[in-house]
């Protein structure tokens, strides 16, 4: 049974620019194994790629039903694209829940290959569905490749040892290897994973990879397919060396690079929470590149032990998403009066409230710029995708030590866990930033400033220059103080350090002619969509600009005149309007359009073109 | 490090340049004294001890000590010295706290520094009252307390700050009183030599809100017999002439004449003869225990955080951010 036939070569095959594949399953199907796993091979062949996992919030949702669906999409190209593609060309149903939930979503005429074997009464029943959408007309009009993937593993697996059960969590694989049949993939990358995967458990290993490469035979012995599919590695990235990547795992990459290049301990105080919890993770596994973390009790430990690690001369970091970081806006406002680096990432999900986890939303932009009592300014960056946020976290840190304030960092859950290629960059070219602390206590005031703004860092341990801090107002001395006139020049100062950041931020590059109608000018992760609607929209024939903001507050400079050499600018963002609301405030003299949607999903290209469209003819 | 803690530093070099703004006659000025003096007569480093403190009265304390000082938020000091001495554990890390700071608003995060012995000393100033938001009653005033929040009386129990501390597997737990400058020194000074989280709960008179609220049991009329001091390795006595002892029994604790009076040993391995002696004072005719509950070893958190770093370090070598970066399945185009 495990013999390994070579496939034949008498069906077709066909060159494809870019394809769209969904998988789709029950939570327990380990789909985002699956849609991981064909990311990482078709990375390594070669081509360009973007994902986007869409997973329910709870671990298990009960089986079979609508809620536990777990989706994991991926375009792949032989050319440059910039989103996981609006609809699927293909979609891989494991059960009819998987089926019914994502089937709207499908490319008319699409292809689905379904898991017939997961279609019983109970199955059906648990979908919610009285008839049987194989049978009913539900698929009329779409190509279905009909595969029995439960019983295929199980008769791929007859001399495994393994219990039926354990048998069975292989059809995630099978299925894998049938995908990397059609669209022409190597094994190999897989087939090393797994070994590492279970380096404990070989008799997995071995499983999984019968049914990885029975998948693989199937799509060829069985004439499921018409022909076979090929999409090309992609010529057009620029040379250089590459990695898959995901936005959690580039933040801590630039975490501990950031910390490198201040010269400073990392210290991160963290609790955990869905979407940003693998920062927690991936720093506690960085150990041995001098990290130190800690889990904390709450949200707010976790911020003001940050606090507390830069009061002792490290760099103070901490992570959550946005019910974290609601509890920790009290503490922010103690590191903006003490004046402490600190680096706060929150990696938006969608609210209010718990909202819904797993879900995107760009909604704590507000609460990220305005959101603290008191005139509490800090600076807010925000990253666009996993390839821009190593080096914006590297900019927070370098903003947060040099004018000694907590910095914001916004990412999201399409960041987070989507993938795309990354071009490595040489760790060389960026310019180190470490942290002198004052140690002489000759005319020192704790509160003098630099031409920056920022005071100077005194560590605690350092002879003759102890001093208290804290929250209540203090002159320049540090001393506390009720003054009027203090209390007016210390907000003054706060509030001018900040914006004096915009001096050491790039004015955004604008994707476009410099003048015209219509400016698109959007914020993190929606960049690939809008860059891809904008290269559509001109395809059609329209004119328009495109602009991205990585520095929100304060606004890079030079935006102004640009601004005013467009008629219009439209502002595409996942939340009701709030990057429009503080543009209308800072540059009212501007046209403003908001074009907002909160569904928990990203923009589609074709939403955002239509969009263009309309504002352009209106 | 420096070498000012060799040279001999005076009370007076503990004072900072900040005038006190305590009510005058208020226990804060007892402990900052008696704290001021203690430091000086151990030798302490001033460059190198920092109080961290959370809101209140008691939890101005650090300004007016000449060491580094951080006043934070209310209830998160024991937060934000976990940051402090996680990421320098050569500094001397002194927590003041009040019983609202503490127990209220920061509960979540005394119990946690407790459990994870976190190698700082935590001054909880217990006056049983609010006294810097004016006179509310607090987590530890008992139940019937009459203040401006509670004018039929409070209603809720109150914690018993030993008993939390104890059953949050604290590893040193003691108690004093503001007026007792010996007292309070040689507390201060077992804290001090105790490695892991040292909790002090110091009764404290606020003379504006709560005035004397301790007087039945620390005025000098009645302390010899209204308080026990437990002295580890020594006999638990109380009363003017150390006549009156207490020894531990089947059911918990028992009065009884000196010579079968138990000799006091904080160390043993479990908690209930400590905790029943924390349950004394709820009996008005029985003294209230002071002094030193418990005092065991048990794994340091600041000291394992670090260690964790020092191995992976020492074992797979000091990373570089080129490694971490240029790792993984990497591939090359052009
Ligand atoms: C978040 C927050 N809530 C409320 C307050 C108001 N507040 C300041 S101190 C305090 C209680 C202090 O009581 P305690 O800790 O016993 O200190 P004491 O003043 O008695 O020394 C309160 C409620 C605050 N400063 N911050
Ligand atoms: S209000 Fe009470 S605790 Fe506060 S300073 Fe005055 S006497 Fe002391
Ligand atoms: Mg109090």
């Amino acid at each position: 049974m495990t013999k390994i036939e070579t496939p034949g070569a008498d069906l077709p095959l066909q060159q494809l620019e870019r394809v769209v594949i969904r998988f789709a399953g029950d939570s327990g199907d380990g789909m985002q194994i699956t849609g991981n796993q064909f990311t990482q091979t078709s990375a390594l062949f070669g081509n360009d790629l973007a994902t986007l996992p869409d997973f329910p919030a709870e671990i298990r949702a009960p089986a079979g039903t609508r809620p536990g669906v777990s989706g994991f999409q991926l375009q792949f190209s032989s050319k440059d694209i910039h989103t996981p593609g609006d609809a699927p060309d293909i979609l891989v149903a494991m059960n009819p829940a998987a089926l019914v939930v994502n089937l709207g979503d499908l490319k008319a005429g699409g292809t689905v290959v379904v898991n017939t074997g997961a279609f019983k009464t109970n199955d059906l029943k648990k979908a919610k569905l009285d008839k049987n959408p194989l049978e009913d007309g539900t698929l009329d009009g779409y190509r279905v490749i009909p595969v029995d993937i439960n019983a295929r593993v199980l008769d791929a697996l007859v001399d495994s040892p393994l219990k039926t059960k354990e048998k069975s969590r292989c059809k995630n694989f099978y299925t894998l290897g049938l995908m990397y049949w059609l669209y022409s993939r190597p094994l190999e990358p897989t087939i090393t994973w797994l070994h590492e995967k279970f380096k404990k458990r070989p008799e997995l290993v071995e499983a999984n990879v019968i049914a990885l490469k029975a998948g693989f035979n199937a799509g060829d012995i069985r004439e499921l397919f018409q022909g076979q599919y090929e999409v090309p590695k992609t010529d057009e990235l620029p040379a250089g060396t590459y990695r898959n990547m995901m936005g959690n795992d580039a933040i801590a990459m630039g975490l501990v690079a950031g910390a490198k290049m201040a010269g400073l301990t990392p210290v991160l105080g963290s609790y955990p929470i869905t979407p940003a919890s693998t920062i927690l993770e991936s720093l506690a596994s960085y150990k041995h590149f001098g990290v130190v973390t800690m889990q904390m009790e709450d949200e707010i430990a976790a911020i003001c032990a940050a606090i507390g690690a830069s009061f002792s001369g490290s760099l103070g970091i901490t992570s959550t998403s946005g019910p974290g970081m609601a509890l920790k806006t009290e503490a922010m406002g103690l590191a903006i009066s003490a004046e402490y680096p600190l680096v706060i990432i929150n990696i938006q999900r969608a609210g209010p409230s718990t909202g819904m986890p797993t879900k995107v939303e760009q909604s704590d932009l507000l609460q990220a710029v305005f959101g603290r009592n008191g005139d509490a300014p800090v600076p807010v960056i925000s990253c666009s995708r996993p390839s821009d946020a190593f080096q914006l976290t590297i900019d927070a840190c370098r903003i947060a030590v040099q004018y000694m304030t907590p910095v914001i960092l916004l990412s999201d859950n399409f960041i987070a866990n989507g993938a795309e290629p990354w071009c490595l960059p040489d760790i060389e070219s960026f310019k180190p930033f470490p942290v002198v602390f004052k140690t002489d206590p000759e005319g020192h005031q704790t509160f003098a400033r630099n031409e920056k703004g920022a005071r100077a860092w005194v560590k605690p341990g350092t002879p003759k220059m102890e001093f208290r801090i804290g929250g209540l107002e203090k002159d320049v001395e540090g001393n506390v103080s009720y003054d009027a006139d203090n209390h007016q020049a210390m907000t003054n100062h706060r509030h001018n350090k900040v914006a004096a950041v915009a001096e050491s931020i790039p004015t955004p590059e604008l994707d476009g002619p410099d003048s015209g109608d219509l400016l698109i000018l959007g914020w993190g992760s929606t960049v690939g969509i809008l860059t891809q609607a904008v290269e559509t929209a001109r395809e059609d024939g329209v004119s328009v600009s495109r602009m991205h903001l990585t520095h929100i507050w304060p606004f890079p400079k030079g935006l102004d005149e640009i601004f005013s050499k467009f008629k219009a600018i439209m502002v595409p963002e996942m939340n009701m309007g709030q990057l429009t609301r503080i543009l209308r405030g800072e540059m009212p003299q501007h046209n403003f359009i908001p074009f907002t949607k909160v569904t928990g999903q990203p923009f589609l290209t074709t939403e955002v073109v239509a969009k263009i469209k309309n504002v352009l003819e209106g | 490090m420096t070498d000012t803690a060799t040279t001999t530093l005076t009370k007076k070099d503990f004072v900072s340049d900040q005038e006190v703004r305590w009510c005058p006659g208020c226990g804060d000025y007892a402990i900052l004294a008696a704290m001021q003096k203690y430091m000086a007569d151990s030798g302490a480093d001033p460059a190198n001890t920092v109080f961290v403190s959370g809101i209140g009265c008691s939890s101005r304390f650090p300004y007016y000590m000449n060491t580094y000082g951080f006043h934070t938020i209310h209830g998160r000091a024991p937060a934000v010295a976990t940051g402090v001495k996680v990421a320098n554990p050569d500094l001397s890390v002194w927590i003041v706290t009040g019983d609202g700071d503490a127990l209220s608003i920061g509960g979540n995060h005394l119990a946690h520094i407790l459990r994870r012995n976190l190698n700082v000393n935590i001054l909880l100033f217990n006056n049983e009252i609010y006294g810097l938001t004016k006179g509310q009653y607090s987590p530890t005033s008992p139940v019937g307390t009459k203040k401006k929040s509670t004018p039929l009386g409070s209603v809720d129990r109150p914690f018993n700050p030993i008993a939390f501390a104890l059953g949050c597997n604290a590893t040193f737990v003691a108690r004093s009183v503001d007026t007792d400058a010996k007292h309070l020194t040689r507390i201060f000074a077992a804290a001090d030599a105790h490695q892991g989280t040292s909790f002090i709960e110091i009764l404290q008179n606020c003379v504006i809100f709560n005035k004397d609220f301790y007087n039945k049991v620390v005025d000098r009329s009645v302390r010899a017999d209204m308080t026990v001091d437990l002295v580890p390795g020594e006999k638990i006595v109380y009363g003017a002439d150390k006549d009156k002892g207490l020894r531990f029994t089947a059911s918990g604790l028992d009065t009884c004449g000196v010579d079968d009076a138990e000799v006091w040993d904080p160390s043993t391995a479990t908690v209930s003869q400590a905790f029943a002696i924390s349950q004394l004072d709820t009996d008005p005719d029985t003294p209230k225990p002071l002094g030193i509950f418990r005092a065991v070893d048990a794994q340091i958190y600041d000291e394992s955080v670090r260690e964790q770093v020092e191995e992976a370090v020492s074992a797979k070598g000091e990373g570089k951010i080129e490694d971490l970066v240029y790792s993984g399945d990497c591939w090359t185009v052009g």
